[in-house]
Parts: C-alpha cells; structure tokens; sequence
C-alpha cells in the first residue's frame, strides 16, 4: 500500500478576521468526508490558516481507494428457478443488474430460505486520478457573506488569488475562475516571496521562512507570550480579552506585539470609554498596572517583523491620540448638557416608526415602573428612586458619547448623572436597566435597576408583539428571546412573586393606550404568555426538569415565576418517590372529570349523598385554607398529595355524573373547584404516570 | 510630500494603470462615490477605468474650522477600475510605495470593512486599509449599485487625502497640512470652512432648501421620463446635498428622515435603470470599441 500526502492551500485577498477559523474548520471537514466518503485512507488531517490563505495537510493518503467486496442479495431461489430448473426472467435481471451473470449466482440460507446472491468486486481507483473533485469541494465551501469579482459568477469569501494543491510531489490539476493550481505559494505580502513547495510536509516550514505562521494555534501562542514578555519588563498586567485575540489572530500572518503610550491627561475619561477606543477601534489590548489601574499605554500586534517597530508605534499613538480627544471633546460638551434638554431631545427620536418616538417609550416604562414598585410595597424613597431613575434612563442616548460608542450606552448615562447630581441609586438603575447585556451577563443588583430593567423590556417585547415583530426560527432581529429570558432571570434572582400575566397585560394596556399596533389585549396577552411559556421551558429543561413535569406547570397560567420554578423543582424531586404515580393519578382523575363541568358554581353541601362527598369537601376546605396562607412550594406538594385517600374513596363510592340533574351539577361543582386548586400548582393530567 | 505632489503622483501612478483621469465633477456631493464617474459607470457590462480628485461636502462635518480632524469638505482621490483587476491590491500598495510609504516600515493590514449606502441602493464589500492603525483608505468592490447587480464587479479605491497627508506631513492639525510650497490648507479652507459651517447651522434659509428640494426632485424624475439620464442624475445630487443641508440643521425630524432618504433613494434607482437603458439603447459603445483589442 502507497502513501502520500496531500496539501491543498486556497490563496486570498484578506478575510474578514471573523470568518477566517470557521472557513478553515469548514474546508478541513470538507476534505475529510470526502474522503470517507471515497474510502481512500490516509493518516492525519491538520487545517491551517491566515488571513490569506485556508489549507488542509492530509498525511498518508493511500494511492489508491480501498477496493470493495460486495455481495449482493437477489430473489429467493424458488422465485430464481423456473420449474423447469432454468433461471428465471427474475434471476437474469438481477444478475445482469449487479453487473454480472446467471454463471456467478450462487445461493445462500437467510432465516431458512435460500437466497439468489452475487459478489462484487469493485477495483478501486487510483486517488490521483479522483482528487481533482477538490476543486467542488473549494466552490462548495459557504460563508456568512459572499461576493462576486471581476467578470467571474463565482461568489466567495474574497477574491482566489492562487491555489495550491499537491499529491506528494504531484500538482493535482484544476482551475478555479482564472486561477489554475500549482505548487507556488506565496509568503508574508511585505516580508516574503512567492516560493514553491516541493513536498506537502515541506508547508509549514517553508512558509515561516517566508514570514507567514500558517498554524492559527501557534500564531496565537506566539502573540500570548509576546504580551507576557511585554508585561514582565514593564512590570503590567495585560487583561486578554479572548475575541480580540482571535480577531487580531486572525489579522495577521507574522505576529509582532509592540506598546504605544497616550497622554496621561485622558486617564481622566471613563476607563470604559477608553477601552472601547483601543479595543473596538483599534483592537488595542490595554494595558493595566498590576494592581489593576488602567495605565496610558496600549498595546498592538503588527502583522510583521521586529523591524521599524518605533515608527508604527509612533503612528499608532497619533491615531489614538486623535480618538481620545475626540472623546474628550464629547466628554467635555456632553457635560454642559442638561438633563431636561436632554430628555427634550428625546421627544425626537423615531424608537421605531410604528412604535414612537424614545420619550413615549420612556412615559410607558415610567407608568409600568411605578406600578411594579406599588406592587413590590417600595419605600416612599425607593419609589421616587425608581420613578426618577425612569424618568431619565435614556437621557445618555443623546449623549454625543453614546452616538461615537453605541456600546457604552448606560454605562455614560450612570457617569453623568452622578455629574449632573443625580443619587448614586439613580444612577445606577440607569445603568442597570441595561442588564443582563448579554447571556452571560448578570441581572440588575439594586431593586430600582431590577424593577427598570423588567419594565424597559417587557415594553419592547409587548410593543414589538403589537406591530407584528414576533421572532420565529432563526429570526429574532431586535433578541426579543434574550430580553425575555432576562426579564424571568430578574425575576428569579429578585425571588418577586409578580404575577407574570399581570405584568404583561399592564404593559400592553400601556401599548394599545399609545395606539401602537391594532391587536386587541386579549389577542396580545395570548401570544405573550405562550411566547414567555416557551422561554421558561427552555429554562427548565436547562435545569433538567422532566418534559411532563415542566409540560404540568406550564399547563395552567404562569403566575409567579420563583413559584413556578419552584414547583418544578419540587415535582422533579418527588418523582420517584414511593406512592408518586398514585397521587397524581387521583389528583388528574379530578381534573379530567371536572373539564366536564360547565362552569365553577358554589358547592352546595345540602345536596350530598354519602360521607365521601362531605369528606372530600372537608379535606378541600381545609387544604385550600393552608394554601392560601403562604406556604412552601413544597408544603404545597404535601398538602395536594394528602387528599389522595380521600379522593379515592370518592371515586369508588360516588358517582360523579349522576342521573338526577342537581346533584350531577353539585357534584361537578366539587370537582370544578377542587380541580382549580390542583392547578394552581401544576395541571396534573400532563404528568406521564403509566 | 504636499498635498499637491501627493495628488499628481497618484495622478501620475493610476494613469499608468491605464485610468482617464479625469477632473472633480461640478455638482455637490457628498463622497467621490456619487459623481456620475463611478455611480452611473459602474452600471452596466463596459468597461471603465477611472481616477479623479473628489471635494467632498458633509455639512454635518462642519466644525467652523476649529476641530483639528473634521471638516465641511475633505479631498477624496477616486479610482475605479471595471472589471476588477485581478492585481488590484498590488497596483494600490504601489501606489502607497510611490507616496513614499514603505510597506517593511510600517504596519498596512486590509481590514474587512463592508461599504452600504441604502440611500443609493449601493452595496460593496472590501475593506479599510489600515496604515499604523490609521484607516487611510476605503477599498470596495462594488456588488450592487442603484439597486442593479454589479456585472461585471468594479473596485473602488478612496484615498482619504488629508487623512493621508497628516500621516505622510506627519501634523496634528489638518489646517497645518501643507498644499504646495508656501500655502497650507488653512490659507485655502479656513474662511470657506468657517462660512459653510455659519451657513449650515445658523443662516440657511431652511423653507427655501425644503422648496429646492421638492422642485429639484421634479425635476429629476421629468428628465428621467424624457430620458435624459445626466440632467435628471445632476438633480439627484442636488437633492442629496440640499437633504444634506436640511439634516445637517436639525430641521428634519427623525420620522421625516426616512422619508427623505426613501425619495432620494427611488431617485437613484431610477436613475441607475434609466442608465442601463439608455446604455443599452446605444449598444453599450464602449464595450464594442474595446472588444477587439481586449484580453479576456
């Protein structure tokens, strides 16, 4: 058996620095099921890349496909013969089928019965002769955004500049648009050559010559010990931030960390504003002394060698220098600005065409805030906190900081508003309002921030619902999911027992109120609470609470969420308890029954027949009276299951539909309202007990 | 290198690449994209090879002459090249090399930077080129312009000319950045900087802009009708700038934007379709000239 090994390299005009590791991830598998697919073996498979170039290394590629011994199964032998013992027209054709002829068939015994059967033998070919298919598997690559150059039709990440592709010392031959393969590569754009590689084992090496690191990993290795060296004779600390280092990765092919330094002057602004400046502007790491205090240097990684490094320095310094004090400049107006013109300016921005303008979006988020904190019994002070923290929450989106750096909204406005004289709660809250940013960001901490937050996203959520943005599949434009997911996490973290429902219907009279959209509350609230079910499924399964389980609690409304939770949590761990099984079956007995109830009406204890009934009724009225007071999820668990006797002896001596009209009505009534108990913990009948 | 030897070497290097050059396009605009030399040359199966000297007016930009960095109008030096040469990166990083940037001094890296202009119906992707981490160039291949798709695809290199010259002058304040020999920018802008920026916040005649225009909007679609695409497409501008001037002034509220922006928009798609046809009408002239003599 030969081997050989293969080397194909797709040369680039630069990637974007985001796609580049998901480019080379896709070609590397590409390549390796193809061939899998071809079953030609081989030894190893590595991917490299650079923002010029996607390669694949494959070693020990056999010279051939593996060959194949195939046996194939035809008709019964009784249906093969005719009875005359010749071969049927059913034999021949499945013969002539495999590419064979009656002279090969031969019978085997399958499960008794004797089967036609013929074997295959199927040379494989020479892998050399197939590896042009590469070309397909290069065209058939996908990425998130495509183009067209020249005259060519081809849509791809960039421009192919050339292509590389060896079989041992062998130029595999295909052409792509212009570009036709070959065993030239080129080196580092400033600092190397085109060279040819001799041997696909030879890539790596030869490349590093000509200044080009082609293994991601290693570039990346080697940008981390740079930084390290960096901080050890300057006596830093260098935070690395894991996306920049792969976008910078990513943006280089030879990696050189070198440090600049900025007037001390602009230590004055906040870190977070110098920090967007080097990190989402210039994809600078900054720099911090070792007890953490941001120090005036920054630090970059030049795609090249250690030559010159003064003068890019130097260049890097004067553009940061001109960023900084464009943000200082902001700083500075942004400070002679007044709240109150601020919030006039606010009347004027368009949130969204059909839903209004900031300042109406901030009146609706103040009305639901205030609600939330009467219903929470705020302090009188913790109110007006709330109210005014409202009131203002968006004023730093007119900030001139905010419309340079869109991210650092909230961030400016807790800076200014403790400036301007706001509390330091206030304040905050503005800040917090924002939160969780992200899904691994923390919710609100102070109760005004949690009591913003909650309220600024269910308003965008419910007027998002009332024009008809509602996410589905992949689309979620405006992450209306996330912003639902963080709501219940506040809710969570806070334990508040808001009744979600409610929640949802105050924000949506406030939307209908603003004549946003045309849908009618009703029509709002169901789509709502089923589009909030299904975060708080994903929640619970996250939790690893069993489908039925999480299907039962959501089977009646949401309520409160802790509670919901909660009763989840109770219900998974009560599951495999002895007698379980049984409870739930009694309780979902109730419930199945009394959905034949027309209405809930009041149980008329004269009405009853036997002891069962006035049993069951005494056990309600007692369970339901324990509930009301404020028990434990758990203790709630207990006391449902506790009626289990007592329901069973109902069911075996009461007939619930009974022929006499009121006492069938009565009885119904019973079920109705012990049923509407049930359920406010957990609807029952969703619980899997077979 | 001044701001002039900076301009008659790109001249000299993109005229060797087989550019026309040709001189700034008379009617306002807002980036050397809008001039009729890329906009409309774009479109279509001709071939075009262009470079030119853009001013550039953003009104919003105008800082009185007193912020080192912005301005009412820049300088942009355009090159477009139809069909896309397959060394283009390299004709660009010559042209750097010949501005007296060495490429093994510094650190030049192409960073994605995809280019949008909704209001144009135009879409491109590429890149800003970064110089020390100064993005000095906008380098784009244009995929659709005027709501037409790009066939074949042109790039579009815009060369920030003060950008570039503070870094090649190496000064701090735009103003300072020497011209020729014996005049600075500042001796040639500041009072025009100052006045443009006075007109544009404080004196307009805002009824009068919101008048021109609606006229000018007119106008532009009757000459279309008629067929006429370079009158109609000079109206076109108009309207962008005169838009330009209106928002600058904070006279159109948010709401009324993306209405102004949706007219000039219809405009330019009406423009670019009216383009092709005329073009075609005529049997796309230059296409056939250069067919014989063409390689591939």
């Amino acid at each position: 058996m030969n081997k050989k090994d293969l080397l194909l390299e797709i040369g680039l005009e630069e990637m974007p620095a985001r796609f580049v590791t998901n480019s080379m991830n896709q070609l590397s598998d590409k390549v390796k099921s193809w061939l899998l697919e071809k079953k030609i073996s081989f030894d190893e498979i590595r991917a490299f890349s650079s923002p010029r170039r996607l390669a694949v290394l494959v070693t020990g590629v056999d010279t051939a496909q593996a060959d194949i011994n195939e046996e194939a199964k035809g008709p019964a032998k009784k249906i093969a013969l005719t009875e005359d013992g010749e071969w049927s027209k059913a034999a021949v054709g499945f013969s002539r089928g495999q590419g064979a002829s009656v002279e090969d068939i031969y019978f085997k015994e399958i499960n008794g019965v004797e089967y036609v059967h013929v074997s295959k033998f199927i040379k494989g070919q020479e892998t050399a002769a197939l590896l042009p298919e590469l070309k397909e598997i290069i065209t058939s690559l996908s990425f998130p955004k495509n183009m067209r150059w020249a005259n060519q039709e081809l849509r791809f990440i960039r421009p192919i500049k050339w292509l590389m592709a060896l079989f041992g010392d062998e130029v595999i031959p295909f052409a792509i648009t212009y570009v036709q393969t070959s065993n030239m590569t080129r080196g580092h754009r400033f600092l190397g050559e085109e060279i040819k590689i001799a041997n696909p084992a030879d890539y790596e090496k030869s490349l590093l010559a000509q200044y080009v690191i082609t293994n991601p990993e290693e570039r990346k290795r080697a940008i981390l010990s740079q930084l390290e060296k960096i901080e050890e004779e300057n006596d830093w600390m260098i935070p690395v931030d894991e996306d920049l280092l792969e976008e910078v990765n990513n943006l280089v092919e030879y990696p050189t960390a070198l440090y600049g330094r900025f007037e001390e002057e602009y230590l004055e602004l906040p870190e977070e504003v110098l920090i967007t400046s080097m990190k989402e502007h210039q994809r600078y790491f900054p720099v911090k002394s070792k007890d953490g205090k941001l120090l005036p240097f920054f630090v970059t990684v030049r795609n090249g060698s250690h030559e010159h490094l003064e003068k890019v320095a130097r260049g890097n310094e004067k553009v940061l220098r001109a960023r900084l004090s464009d943000a200082a400049f902001f700083y500075r107006e942004d400070q002679k600005t007044d709240i109150t013109v601020s919030l006039e300016k606010l009347k004027n921005i368009v949130y969204h065409e059909e839903i209004g303008t900031l300042a109406e979006k901030v009146d609706r988020v103040r009305k639901l805030a205030a609600k939330l904190s009467e219903d929470l019994h705020f302090s009188d002070e913790a109110k007006a906190v709330t109210d005014r923290a409202a009131e203002i929450s968006k004023f730093d989106l007119v900030s001139h900081m905010v419309y340079e750096f869109p991210e650092l909204q909230g961030f400016m406005g807790e800076k200014y508003a403790l400036q301007k004289g706001e509390k330091e709660a206030v304040a905050r809250a503005i800040n917090e309002h924002y939160m969780p940013r992200n899904a691994e960001d923390k919710t609100p901490e102070s109760d005004a921030g949690a009591v913003l937050s909650i309220a600024e996203k269910l308003d965008t959520i419910v007027s998002s619902f009332a024009i008809g943005i509602i996410p589905s599949g992949s689309q979620d434009p405006y992450a209306l999911r996330r912003q639902a997911t963080g709501v219940i996490q506040t809710l969570l973290a806070k334990n508040w027992n808001l009744k979600l429902e409610e929640l949802i219907a105050m924000s949506s009279e406030n939307v209908i109120d603003s004549k946003i959209g045309k849908k009618s509350k009703d029509e709002l609230l169901q789509e709502l609470v089923s589009f909030f079910k299904l975060r708080l499924k994903y929640l619970l399964q996250e939790k690893a609470v069993r489908y039925d389980l999480i299907e039962a609690v959501l089977g009646s409304e949401i309520g409160s969420v802790p509670s919901l939770v909660k009763r989840a949590e109770v219900l998974e761990s009560h599951k495999d308890n002895e007698g379980f099984k049984e409870s739930m079956e009694a309780l979902s007995r109730v419930i199945s029954i009394a959905s034949k109830a027309k209405d809930k009406g009041d149980i008329d204890s004269s009405l009853f027949e036997n002891e069962y009934e006035k049993a069951l009724f005494n056990k309600y009225l007692s369970v339901n009276e324990e509930l009301r007071k404020e028990v434990t999820e758990e203790s709630a668990f207990n006391l449902l299951i506790s009626m289990k006797p007592v329901i069973d002896e109902y069911f075996e001596n009461t007939m619930v539909m009974a022929d006499k009209q009121e006492i069938r009505s009565n009885r119904l009534n019973q079920m109705a309202n012990l049923a509407d108990m049930i359920k406010q913990f957990a609807n029952m009948n969703e619980i899997i007990v077979k | 290198m001044n701001i002039q030897n900076m301009i008659l070497t790109l001249q000299k290097h993109w005229s060797e690449q087989g550019c026309i050059l040709m001189q700034a396009y008379d009617t306002e605009k807002g980036a050397g994209t809008m001039s009729p030399y890329t906009f409309l040359r774009a479109i279509g199966p001709e071939p075009w090879n262009v470079a030119y000297v853009e001013p550039s007016r953003r009104p919003a930009d105008g800082r009185y002459g007193e912020n080192p960095n912005r301005l009412y109008q820049h300088h942009q030096f355009q090159v477009i090249m139809k069909p896309s040469p397959d060394n283009i990166q390299e004709l660009y990083l010559e042209s750097l090399k010949a501005l007296g940037i060495n490429p093994l001094e510094h650190d030049i890296r192409f960073v994605e930077d995809n280019w949008e202009n909704p209001s144009l119906g135009c879409a491109g992707l590429g890149w800003e080129v970064w110089l020390d981490g100064m993005e000095i160039t906008q380098f784009t291949y244009f995929q659709q312009v005027g709501g037409l798709e790009c066939k074949p695809v042109s790039v579009e290199i815009t060369y920030g000319i003060e950008r570039l010259a503070s870094y090649i002058q190496d000064k701090e304040n735009v103003f300072d950045l020497e011209w020729t020999e014996g005049f600075t920018v500042r001796d040639i802008f500041l009072q025009p900087e100052y006045e443009h920026s006075k007109y544009t916040f404080e004196t307009s005649d805002q009824e009068m802009l919101f008048n021109l225009f609606n006229i000018y909007e007119k106008e532009a679609h009757r000459q279309m009708d008629e067929g006429l695409v370079h009158p109609a497409y000079d109206y076109v501008l108009k309207c962008s700038h005169t838009f330009n001037l209106l928002d600058a002034r904070g006279a159109i509220s948010v709401t009324e934007r993306t209405g102004y922006i949706a007219r000039c928009r219809n405009l330019a798609r009406k423009v670019a379709k009216t383009f092709y046809e005329e073009r075609e009408k005529l049997g796309f002239p230059i296409l056939k000239d250069k067919e014989e003599g063409s390689h591939e």
